[in-house]
């Protein structure tokens, strides 16, 4: 969708109301909002099951690395903080937004690495998707919650080209803040429920 | 003054540049709002035929077991499973929700907002076409082996969750991806709808301002992304049970089968309601402009609906009264659900309100209108004693239930869309139907709705299981009583189904040769009435501004009875 600052043809013609927010924020919202029930019904079918379950953790199953996702954790929620930064920056001076933008894409994708590295190091201790109730659930939450670093990363990459390019449109600067935001603020509650 | 910076979409006329697009791009590839609630709109149309021709061929069974179906033959058990589970999928799923929400939404909210197309119209584009995938993903199911999906419109596990019980391997997964694929259509369309009417306004029209209608499908969308999450996440772990062999739902191997009905009943309670506020919103327009009045407390209904809308979030496991569930959560949810029966009756007497003392016209759109209330008063009546564990507990999974839900979902799919399509029919195609076919496919059609249904109240209290293909099995199911009442539902119901071809032939008609219609030929207030008949690309040359409130019918003082949104004084 192209964006320019001009008036419309017929547009143009009114003044009055403007939107409460740019239009692609508040569709992102909306679309949060739904992202947020996905996850809490992810969340609390994994809480029934866990609550059921006669011993817990499954027998014969590895413990899940707690310390090093916790630094995981850590790298995630500085890159939340390097995207606020970049949303001021933008507001102040748009070019300026592009350091702590680029911040944040290297810190998001260092948690996806080091993400993928703890998989690969569960499913040689013998966690599998079959392989237990946990099992099942760790990868499916996790899993999804990665898929969402990843799409939201490239969203990232996107504004980031359109603002090297010279123009970024406030909305999609907005819906990139949020979405990523969201994708940063969901995981330490996941990392309280699930691994804790 | 400062003007409002304002997105230039592509696909919309900029100055200097008009040129007539092709076919193709006109009518399949447009972005304009109105052609693609038309896409919504027919395609919600041609999904209730087929929906409408399984129910034929499965009451047909019911009422002959054994006997061969004209145009489908003899009807299995497997076949009877796949017709009454993706009949009930295709009306809820590929009817109501594309027609109600996508095809009024669509067509109703730039035009009654007073703006030229959706926010994001290259999204809704794309809603259609993610639409139009589901349809063809879920009739793919049907010929692939073993066939379409048999396990209930509630896909409860363990049977939806192993090919090895419901003996349909690849429909299964079929099924539960064509749903999907439809709620990433009504996602995408509803962050359009509620942005579009938050952002896009007419400049004057404020919150109070909008007409109910939009409110309504604003509000049932916000309802729909509130809860479909829950089932999703179901879904994908239902399709994990299928396909690769996890066990979320296998109680044999430590799942728990329940959990799946409280994801899709989270999600089903509302949903139910997401249906119906788009059609009391239709309604709404209706009732204020045949009855020449101001719409009853116009706050209240918006406020109530809103309230339905939050308190219909902890009603579900009214569905689960006999699944096991602890009684001390059963008596919560009785409460709950007698509860959210109020503010639904409310809107009930507020409309009744409405009518009380207007100068009523009984045009087609007014006939459905109030039938609407007439239909779905029973309905609601009737899910009262549902609601009660304790009748629940004798009446669950019989005929009461269905015939319940088909007094709820009748007159929101079918009466309400039909109040909708009347009564826009000459802004959306600049002509008007015949009256008075539109008057006998009326009485047809609500008569025999009522014929169907009424007798299955009675078996259902009679002890009539629902989801049996042949009821000769059953020594006290398999008596004249029973059977006679069977046989009358069966044969409403093909009257029922005959009756939509004077519909079909009114409207064909009509577009031919029907009386051209003016603007306003309804003399109605609301913006949609005073672009062309039908509404040009763009809607208007200029864009209108509001003045006051959608339904001022009969303002004492004026010469005129009504007092459009636009006109200054
Ligand atoms: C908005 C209109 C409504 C619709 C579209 C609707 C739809 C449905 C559907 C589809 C079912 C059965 C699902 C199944 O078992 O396959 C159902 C069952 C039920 N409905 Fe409604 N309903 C509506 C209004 C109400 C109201 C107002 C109440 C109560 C005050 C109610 C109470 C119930 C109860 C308790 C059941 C469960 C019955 C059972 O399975 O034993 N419904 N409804
Ligand atoms: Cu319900």
């Amino acid at each position: 969708m192209s964006v320019h600052t001009l008036p419309h043809p017929r547009h143009g013609v009114r003044t009055g109301r403007s939107a409460v927010m740019p239009n692609g924020v508040f569709g992102m919202l909306i679309f949060v909002v739904a992202e947020v029930m996905l996850f809490a019904g992810f969340v609390s079918a994994f809480t029934i099951m866990r609550r059921s379950a006669l011993v817990w953790p499954p027998p014969g199953q590895p413990r899940l690395p707690v310390e090093e996702t916790a630094f995981n954790t850590a790298i995630l929620v500085a890159s939340g903080v390097a995207m606020l930064l970049a949303g001021r920056a933008f507001r102040r001076h748009a070019p300026s937004a592009s350091r702590p933008l680029v911040a944040a894409i290297g810190l998001g994708a260092t948690f996806v690495v080091l993400q993928g590295r703890e998989w690969w190091m569960l499913i040689g201790g013998g966690l599998t998707l079959t392989s237990s109730a946990l099992g099942a659930f760790f990868y499916l939450i996790v899993g999804l919650h990665g898929l969402h670093v990843i799409a939201a990363l490239g969203f990232l990459v996107y504004a980031w080209r359109r603002l090297a390019r010279g123009f970024l449109p406030p909305g999609v600067m907005g819906a990139a803040e949020v979405l990523w935001l969201f994708v940063v603020a969901v995981w330490p509650f996941l990392y309280w429920r699930i691994y804790l | 003054m400062a003007t409002r910076p304002v997105e230039i979409r592509e696909g919309h006329d900029t100055p200097g540049h008009h040129e007539e697009p092709s076919f193709f791009v006109k009518y399949l590839w447009s972005t304009d709002h109105k052609v693609i609630a038309m896409q919504y709109l027919f395609t919600g149309m041609f999904m209730a035929l087929v929906g409408g021709f399984f129910s034929y061929v499965f009451r047909m069974q019911l009422a002959w077991p054994g006997e061969s179906v004209p145009l489908w033959g003899l009807v299995t058990p497997a076949a009877y499973n796949m017709l009454i589970t993706n009949h009930g999928a295709i009306m809820i799923f590929w009817v109501a929700m594309p027609v109600l929400i996508a095809a009024f939404g669509n067509y109703l909210i730039p035009l009654m907002l007073g703006c030229d197309d959706m926010v994001f119209p290259k999204l809704n584009r794309l809603s259609y076409q993610i639409f139009l995938l589901s349809v063809v993903v879920l009739f793919s199911s049907f010929f692939v082996t073993g066939g379409g999906f048999g396990g209930a419109w509630t896909m409860y596990p363990p049977l939806s969750g192993e090919a090895a019980y419901n003996n349909t391997p690849a429909g299964q997964t079929i099924f539960i991806v064509a749903v999907a694929l439809e709620f990433v259509a009504f996602l995408l369309g509803g962050i359009n709808f509620v942005t579009t009417a938050m952002n896009s306004r007419a400049p004057g029209m404020k919150l109070y301002d909008i007409p109910m209608v939009v409110w309504m499908i604003v509000i049932a969308s916000i309802m729909f992304m509130a809860s479909v999450g829950p089932l999703v996440a179901g879904a994908v772990m239902l399709i994990f049970d299928q396909t690769l062999n996890t066990a979320f739902f296998d109680p044999t191997r430590g799942g728990d089968p329940i959990l799946w009905q409280h994801l899709f009943w989270f999600f089903g309670h509302p949903e139910v309601y997401v249906v119906l506020l788009p059609a009391v919103g239709i309604v709404a327009e209706v009732i204020t402009v045949f009855a020449r009045k101001k719409l009853f407390a116009y706050k209240t209904v918006l406020y109530t609906a809103i309230a339905t809308g939050v308190l219909s979030f902890t009603v579900w496991a009214h569905h689960q009264f006999i699944a096991g569930i602890d009684p001390r959560m059963a008596n919560i949810f009785t409460v709950t659900t007698l509860l959210i029966s109020i503010p639904i009756a409310e809107m009930m007497f507020v409309y009744i309100a409405t009518l009380y003392g207007g100068s009523i016209t009984f045009s087609t759109p007014m006939l459905w209108a109030l039938s609407f209330i007439a239909t779905f008063l029973v309905g609601g009546v009737t899910g009262i004693f549902l609601g009660a564990s304790g009748s629940d507990i004798y009446l669950h999974d019989t005929y009461f239930v269905l015939a319940h839900f088909h007094y709820t979902f009748y007159p929101i799919a079918i009466i309400g869309t039909f109040a909708g399509f009347t009564f826009w029919f000459p802004k959306m195609f600049g002509r008007h139907l015949n009256e008075t076919l539109g008057k006998i496919h009326f009485w047809l059609t609500i008569i025999a709705f009522n014929g169907i249904f009424l007798p299955l109240f009675v078996t259902g209290v009679l002890g009539d299981n629902r989801r049996i293909p042949n009821h000769q099995v059953y020594p006290e199911l398999d008596n004249p009583l029973m059977n006679g009442l069977r046989e009358v539902a069966t044969v409403f119901l093909v009257v029922m189904l005959l009756a939509q071809f004077v519909f079909f032939y009114n409207v064909v008609v009509s577009l031919v040769r029907g009386k051209k219609a003016e603007k306003n030929p309804w003399k109605s207030n609301t913006l949609e009435w005073t672009a062309d008949s039908p509404p040009p690309h763009g809607n208007w040359k200029e864009l209108p501004t509001v003045y006051r409130g959608p339904y001022e019918y009969g303002v004492p003082g004026r010469s005129e009875d009504y007092w459009p949104q636009n006109v200054p004084n």
